[in-house]
């Protein structure tokens, strides 16, 4: 008798939590469907219903051939693939290294180093943009990818030398201590047990180091705007600004620079979502 | 034993190994740019192209001479207007999904946290340009929207107009980034201990109750932290404005913020000539204001909410 409405209470509060979590996914999604669904549709069905669904009259792929046959996207998502992967490598590797040397031996200057490093989680190294543009001028790499990924490595490191720390200082004293008994070199030690040990760690790493590479407009802008090393930020922002009066075309364009990042965020959300959470508990 | 001291004389190769690479590059692509900025904004160039100390001369220009302070204190004041919808909407919006996220026993919990964090993996540039699209009259897509729900007569060119155009781009960050506060406290109240929470329903709170007297004093860390990173952000934007509006960040500078006025600082923009030195000022201030909200976070909100913490 007392539990009849305390039940039917916390349904309808259920029923309340599902609705407004719902109302909310839908206003977070439905900006990016309606751009998806129109690329696919003819220029006069983009204007007359914008919200329908492409239909076997409407369907129309005329602003994808406009977009690839104007402007380069295979080399600009290559140049973003390559940029991304290359400096991701070395933000792990070069992270990793360092976490490794600053938790591990104490030598002087150690905490120097490491509050140095730690700044760069906070200082956005865009602020340095007027000197970087004149290093890379004096070294001969403007309009160069390489330009990009040295850059990305030194936005990168702090960050994950900072979450692989955490994990390496977890790292079981007796496991290294076993290990140099055995007269094992500091090299293979790190290389064949710690770095096998933090995979999951670098995991996490890698989506927040890959995420703003990946979407960033400012360094390619500034950096390396030439035609052949354009990224896809910078080419899609270009493409538009060249023809904004042309919807199937900026349609289509922004269709083919969401497409590949959500299903890839399909692929690996699980994974992202757990790194997110679990380095905002340390 | 003579073993121990014999590895303590020798140098110790290793440790060099493993910071060499990282910290090489650090230094050279992020510390060293750094510093050069704030020492290059003490000079000035002259009509030859060269350069002389010019002593504190470009912040006297930015900060009182009225042709560059007028815009200065507009961007200043156009950014802290973006930082502040964004604490005002973006987290307790974030705060209020992530405690609907985790009631007890949510089913789907994990599919709605999926899918609203999606726009925030996406470029901000892209984000723009939707937006863009989606707010524009010539489409009219908001506008049918509106006049669906009865709203029609409200519609206007928000991205067009001086007085809604930075508020109208603050929401679209606001829309795009929301998912990050929303993680960042879920998060946080996961890591709640249950007993609290049972310990304060069995004293007779309602869930109401609980969440003001248990979880947020909790979660207050948490709150902290997504301020000083919505603040580092935001006061550190650019994309979203270049990408909607330009470099001239219109109607009329109305939507100029600290990112857009450095760059048009130091490229230069219609008939003003860029300049490094006065665009390494622009960044050294910009450099100031971020330092000044870091410590503030650090000695003064992160001290006083460590009683918080577990």
């Amino acid at each position: 008798m007392i539990s009849l409405p305390g039940l039917k209470h916390n349904t309808g509060k259920t029923l309340m939590t599902h609705a407004v979590l719902l109302t909310y996914t839908v206003i977070a999604l439905f900006p990016i469907l309606v751009i998806i669904i129109n690329a696919f549709k003819s220029r006069k069905a983009i204007f007359k219903d914008p919200l329908a669904l492409p239909t076997l009259e409407s369907f129309s792929l005329e602003g994808f051939e406009q977009v690839l046959g104007r402007a380069d996207f295979g080399l600009y998502f290559g140049n973003s693939m390559i940029v991304t992967l290359v400096s991701l490598f070395f933000v792990l590797l070069f992270g990793a290294m360092a976490a490794w040397a600053l938790t591990e031996y104490k030598f002087r200057g150690n905490l120097f180093l490491a509050v140095l490093i730690a700044m760069g989680i906070m200082i956005p190294i865009r602020l340095g943009t007027v000197s970087i543009l004149n290093l890379m001028a004096s070294l001969d790499l403007v309009n160069t990818l390489t330009a990009l990924v040295l850059v990305y490595i030194a936005q990168g490191l702090p960050l994950a030398v900072f979450i692989l720390s955490e994990f390496i200082r977890q790292v079981p004293k007796e496991l290294k201590e076993a290990a140099r008994c055995d007269n094992v070199s500091e090299y293979k030690i790190f290389f064949t047990i710690i770095l096998p040990l933090i995979r999951p760690a670098m995991a996490t790493v890698a989506v927040f180091t890959m995420i703003p590479i990946w979407n960033d407009l400012w360094f390619p802008l500034i950096l390396a705007p030439g035609e052949s090393t354009q990224t896809i930020t910078l080419g899609v922002q270009q493409f538009i600004g060249q023809y904004v009066t042309d919807w199937n075309a900026v349609l289509s364009s922004l269709t083919l620079a969401i497409v590949p990042v959500l299903v890839l965020y399909v692929i690996f959300s699980r994974q992202l979502i757990r790194g997110l959470t679990s380095g905002a508990v340390k | 034993m003579s073993h121990p001291s014999s590895i303590q004389r020798r140098f110790p190769w290793h440790i060099l190994f493993f910071l060499a690479p990282g910290l090489l590059i650090y230094v050279t692509f992020s510390v060293y740019p750094l510093l050069d900025t704030l020492w290059l904004g003490l000079f000035q160039e002259d009509a030859t192209g060269q350069r002389f100390f010019a002593g504190i001369s470009n912040y006297q220009t930015l900060l009182l001479d009225a042709a560059w302070s007028e815009p200065f204190w507009n961007a200043l004041w156009n950014n802290t207007k973006f930082f502040i919808i964004h604490m005002l909407v973006q987290n307790p919006i974030g705060l209020f999904l992530a405690a609907l996220l985790s009631s007890p026993r949510l089913r789907l919990s994990n599919t709605y946290r999926t899918l609203i964090f999606m726009p925030t993996m996406l470029s901000v540039v892209i984000i723009g340009f939707v937006w863009q699209l989606l707010l524009s009259p010539i489409w009219g897509i908001s506008e049918g929207f509106l006049y669906s729900i009865g709203l029609g007569q409200y519609f206007d060119a928000w991205l067009g107009k001086e007085s809604s155009s930075l508020i109208t781009l603050a929401l679209i960050s606001v829309w795009q980034f929301v998912g990050i506060p929303m993680m960042l406290i879920y998060a946080a109240m996961l890591s709640i201990p249950d007993d609290l929470i049972d310990a304060s329903v069995v004293d007779g709170s309602n869930a109401w109750q609980t969440f003001w007297n248990i979880k947020l004093p909790l979660i207050l860390p948490t709150i902290g932290m997504v301020s000083i990173l919505t603040f580092v952000a935001n006061f550190n934007a650019f994309e979203l404005v270049y990408a909607v509006k330009g470099a001239l960040a219109g109607p009329n500078f109305s939507s100029d913020i600290m990112g857009t006025l450095f760059y048009r600082t130091f490229f230069g923009f219609q008939l003003q000539s860029g300049s490094i030195t006065m665009g390494a000022a622009v960044a050294t201030l910009m450099f100031l204001i971020i330092l000044v909200g870091v410590m503030l976070y650090l000695f003064v909100v992160q001290r006083r909410m460590k009683r918080f913490q577990l």
